[in-house]
């Protein structure tokens, strides 16, 4: 049936939540069209498709809308069920894959974010949350990681997803920050597992330019600063 | 095999009682321990030291923590009939989109409602009402969000119904005058009998819920 699928993403390139889709799409090989959205004019499409968040990602599978990342990621690896899954077969495992992904949903997204918007004492703070929550996902992936079974188990799931899209930019993250999230003197084990996700085709395929990156993160930083200091 | 169930809740929880409805709906037998979140045991820190929140499942010994993961561990573990999601990944899909947006926006907003006066309290009054229009109208026609059979959605909105009774005497207004469907709804799914035993007396749950309230202000 792969020939009469039709799939399109609705995203905005610098997007974590969209990354995630991305990332899960070429992992999987599966064929899809690409709409950018301008999330400052939305198309007339993404507000039906996603009425009630009118938010990207939004994934059309046949003419039917799928929203929020985290839900999309597991509608795609039971859609398509051949090659490389995305969640672990076992429950517990399954179980742990949700929870750890959710952590960094819940727990690291806004702060990583807090910490591009603020500077002196404010960013000071949020780089300490961010590197307290750091410490939990290290001590948590120490095990997470180590009971994954290599022969049941693809080592890019949905939780190296989360965390990728969101890390992955570490480059561009060091060069407007000055700064590193995943310091490997603190963070060993975080450092050498995005080290190998980075390097995952899947990864490469939906990696922007780095210009690019630096580019959006610094004008994100800039407009934050402005309206803070004008507040 | 004899499987060892425990689960760390507390009585007044909407997102225990969605465990609770999950097991009694696959007849599991477990033993359930009443956690005092004011003096959290030594099981519960061990068994959710990051959240430190309830509820906890712990199976044989090892535990699953937040609700809805909660849920879906217990229809994929125990999966005999009947099985709590649906079977198309679409209708999946719609099912975990509906709680997770529930849990982004229902208990968040009646928070901020139930600790402000005044403007902002009417703000949050109108947001909490609006939110539960909107899962009424994704319910539609249908008798349960799961479409002939109760499932993930139900059980995951159904405990809220127990804090209705709260979220009226605190916003004064009437759930049944705002959402009649809604609440058509609840009361079928109260039919059942793992949802009717489980769900907690709406007017305790007010009781307690002024006791809290008592509790913050005197801190």
């Amino acid at each position: 049936m792969a020939e009469q699928d039709k799939v399109i993403l609705h995203g905005m390139w610098a997007s974590p939540y969209a990354k995630r889709v991305e990332l899960a799409l070429n992992f999987k090989g599966i064929p899809y069209e690409y709409v950018e959205e301008d999330l400052r004019n939305k198309s007339e499409l993404l507000l039906k498709y996603n009425p009630v968040h009118k938010k990207v990602p939004v994934l059309v599978h046949n003419g039917k809308a799928i929203a929020e990342s985290m839900v999309i990621l597991e509608y795609i690896d039971e859609t398509w069920k051949d090659g490389p899954k995305l969640l672990p077969s076992d429950s517990y495992r399954r179980a742990q894959a949700r929870f750890w992904s959710s952590f960094i949903q819940d727990q690291l997204m806004e702060a990583s974010f807090l910490v591009v918007k603020t500077d002196g004492e404010a960013q000071q703070k949020a780089v300490e949350q961010v590197y307290e929550k750091l410490n939990v996902v290290e001590d948590g992936m120490k095990s997470y990681l180590a009971e994954r079974n290599a022969s049941t188990e693809s080592n890019f799931g949905i939780v190296e997803i989360v965390f990728c899209a969101l890390f992955g930019p570490y480059k561009a993250h060091e060069e407007v920050l000055g700064m590193k999230f995943i310091v490997p003197e603190k963070f060993p084990l975080l450092f050498s597992w995005l080290m190998a996700i980075v390097e995952v085709e899947a990864v490469k395929k939906a990696t922007p330019p780095h210009e690019k990156t630096v580019g959006i993160l610094q004008l994100f930083r800039q407009s934050a600063l402005k309206s803070s200091a004008a507040a | 095999m004899a499987d060892e169930v425990v689960l760390l809740d507390t009585w007044a929880s909407m997102f225990g009682m969605r465990v609770r409805i999950a097991l009694a709906e696959k007849g599991v037998k477990y033993e359930y321990k009443e956690e005092n979140l004011w003096n959290k045991s030594p099981l519960l820190l061990q068994m959710n030291p990051i959240h430190r929140k309830i509820p906890v499942l712990i199976h044989n010994g090892k535990p699953i923590c937040e609700s809805a993961i909660i849920v879906q561990y217990i229809d994929e573990v125990w999966n005999h009939n009947p099985p709590l999601m649906p079977s198309d990944p679409y209708e999946r899909a719609q099912a975990r989109f509906w709680v997770d947006y529930i849990d982004k926006k229902v208990y968040d907003t009646w928070r901020k409602m139930w600790l402000s006066s005044g403007e902002e309290h009417e703000t949050w009054k109108k947001e909490l009402i609006s939110i539960f229009k909107q899962l009424e109208e994704t319910l539609g026609g249908k008798p349960f969000y799961g479409g002939d059979t109760f499932g993930f959605l139900d059980i995951g909105l159904i405990p809220f119904y127990s804090w209705f009774y709260t979220f009226e005497t605190h916003g004064n207004f009437k759930m049944e005058a705002e959402c009649p469907k809604l609440v058509a709804w609840a009361k079928r799914c109260m039919e059942r009998e793992t949802v009717s035993k489980t769900l907690p007396d709406e007017k305790k749950v007010h009781d307690h819920v002024l006791g809290m309230k008592k509790a913050l202000e005197s801190k």
